[in-house]
């Protein structure tokens, strides 16, 4: 019996990759061969990049701040509260911009996009869609992965640059020390490669959040109580996902650009 | 109780002439299973020209899955299905799309798109296609005035009522002028009132266009008003057929347990000695 459940939960495991699989790779390729939704890419795109502004705005200066402060406490032991901005930028950049972006796009528009789908798919809109001869990974996968893509790359860009904001806030009113030295060496302190790394890494969560989120959204079954499990997959498992290819990239990127 | 055809069988078009009688739709041992027993088995059975077919069945008999077998949203395990003379049954998704702009269906809860307008549900497919706005706009209030729901046209669809959902849905299907139409238990949920209006509009669509159609239903009564009314074009209502005559292009299909057990005429299904028919009937 224990073994039959293990078989049948490999198997459903395996064929969940498989079908994935084939789903992100016939969303992706489908940009390249018309017809091509730009309309709705832009509608996604003010969905997913100006609806998710303010969080990814408020959780980069926030985190940027916090980081300023437990930075400054460690630091003030060696006296080196100096490299404040360094730390903060470099921290900012490389990791925390591009994780946290992730997952409170994550949060916000993976939920959505697979309760969305999922709702059409319960209320046989999906199946109106195809019977009307329109393609819906066509129409309402592939402009949201490019959207969400796009989107996602600027919106870290946002939060790398509110998290070095908040850190000089914290810095120069509760800290007390001088904003320009915090700023100076939050800039002089950056190379390429972490601006390199900081913004491939949304890259592929951006691909992450929107293929999963569509991905669970129309595989729903079972009614509205299908659309919340769907909801809660899609989130859990683009976060998880985000994190575990965060890993692999840093891995891959601290090879191809070796830290001096 | 007698019924016989109306008329001559043959269908014609409204000019006049015979149709070709080669099947718009045609199963040909076909079965489908999800996860267990086989929900529909060996079901053999077209669909020609001019003609419309009602599918009876008791609620979870597979009728739904019928006609998402017909158009290709379903891929049958077994058996192959001709739409408009093309096997669709291993046919990729991408030339399905193609040949399903030309059958329109009407789905059990109309599945109108929540989020658009009554136009822009109705154009939807003249959208996709790049159309321009002052052609949509006449043929959407072309199709909406003859649901009889023009005053719809800039409203959302959840604004609307169940039979006027139901009722734009086929203004939906009809704006292509298909080839085929699918109707998913057009009347289901619906008030008796309402539902006499979505089947006289079915009526009038059967006998003003003469599309051929594939409709599932489990109401009886529903079926029956399909064969013994037709539409008088004149006085812009269904009126009942002579006494005792019945629409000679107006056939049944009964599934029992995912199984046709019956294909023929409304005189021959109150005739059948089949047990689960009778039983069905009374």
């Amino acid at each position: 019996m224990a073994i039959e459940v293990i078989e049948r939960t490999a198997k459903n495991l395996v064929l969940t990759v498989q079908d994935y699989s084939l789903f992100s790779f016939r969303s992706f390729m489908n940009l390249w061969r018309p017809p091509i939704y730009w309309p709705d890419f832009l509608v996604q795109s003010d969905i997913i990049g100006a609806g998710s502004a303010s969080i990814v705005l408020l959780s980069g200066f926030f985190t940027g701040a916090v980081l300023a402060l437990q930075s400054a406490a460690t630091l003030s032991q060696f006296g080196a509260t100096a490299v404040t901005g360094q730390f903060v930028s470099i921290t900012m950049i490389r990791e925390l911009g591009p994780v946290l972006s992730g997952i409170m796009v994550a949060g916000r528009n993976a939920s959505s996009m697979a309760s969305e789908l999922g709702s059409m798919v319960v209320t046989e809109q999906i199946d109106a869609m195809r019977a009307l001869g329109v393609d819906p990974l066509r129409k309402l996968v592939t402009p949201r992965i490019f959207a969400c893509i796009s989107m996602l790359f600027f919106l870290t860009i946002v939060a790398d640059a509110f998290g070095i904001l908040g850190g000089g806030f914290v810095t120069v009113f509760l800290n007390h020390q001088n904003g320009t030295e915090y700023f100076s060496k939050a800039w002089e302190s950056l190379r390429y490669p972490d601006i390199i790394q900081g913004l491939v890494k949304p890259l592929f969560s951006g691909y992450i959040i929107a293929s999963i989120g569509c991905f669970y959204g129309l595989r729903t079954t079972g009614g509205t109580q299908g659309v919340g499990r769907s909801t809660i997959q899609a989130v859990v498992n683009s976060s998880v996902l985000i994190i575990v290819v965060d890993f692999l990239l840093t891995q891959v990127l601290l090879r191809l650009f070796p830290l001096l | 109780m007698s019924l016989t055809p109306s008329s001559d069988p043959s269908p014609r078009q409204p000019s006049g002439q015979p149709l070709d009688r080669t099947p718009v739709l045609a199963f040909n041992r076909v079965s489908i299973a999800f996860d267990g027993p086989p929900v529909l088995e060996d079901i053999t059975f077209s669909v020609a020209p001019g003609e419309t077919r009602i599918v009876l069945g008791p609620a979870g008999v597979g009728k739904s899955v019928l006609l998402k077998l017909a158009n290709g949203l379903l891929r049958p395990d077994e058996g192959s299905i001709l739409l408009f003379g093309e096997e669709i049954s291993h046919m990729p998704e991408d030339q399905l799309f193609p040949l399903r702009t030309r059958a329109g269906m009407v789905f059990q809860e109309g599945a109108l798109f929540d989020s658009l307008t009554v136009r822009n549900n109705v154009a939807y497919q003249l959208i996709q296609e790049r159309v321009p706005d002052d052609e949509i706009d006449a043929r959407v209030h072309e199709a909406l005035r003859f649901v009889e729901l023009d005053e719809t046209f800039g409203m959302l669809p959840s604004s609307l009522s169940g039979g006027m959902r139901r009722r734009v849905a086929i203004a939906r299907a009809l704006i292509r002028k298909p080839e085929l139409l699918l109707y998913d238990s057009p009347t289901g949920g619906l008030d008796p009132v309402t539902s006499t209006t979505i089947i006289e509009l079915i009526i009038k669509e059967r006998d003003v266009y003469h599309t051929p159609s594939l409709l599932v239903t489990h109401r009886l009564q529903d079926a029956f008003t399909l064969c013994t009314h037709r539409f008088d074009a004149e006085a812009g209502r269904m009126v009942p057929l002579p006494k005792g005559q019945t629409d000679p292009n107006t056939t049944f299909l009964m599934l029992e347990e995912g199984r046709l057990i019956f294909d023929g005429s409304l005189h021959e299904l109150l005739h059948s000695q089949n047990g689960f028919v009778q039983e069905f009937l009374q």
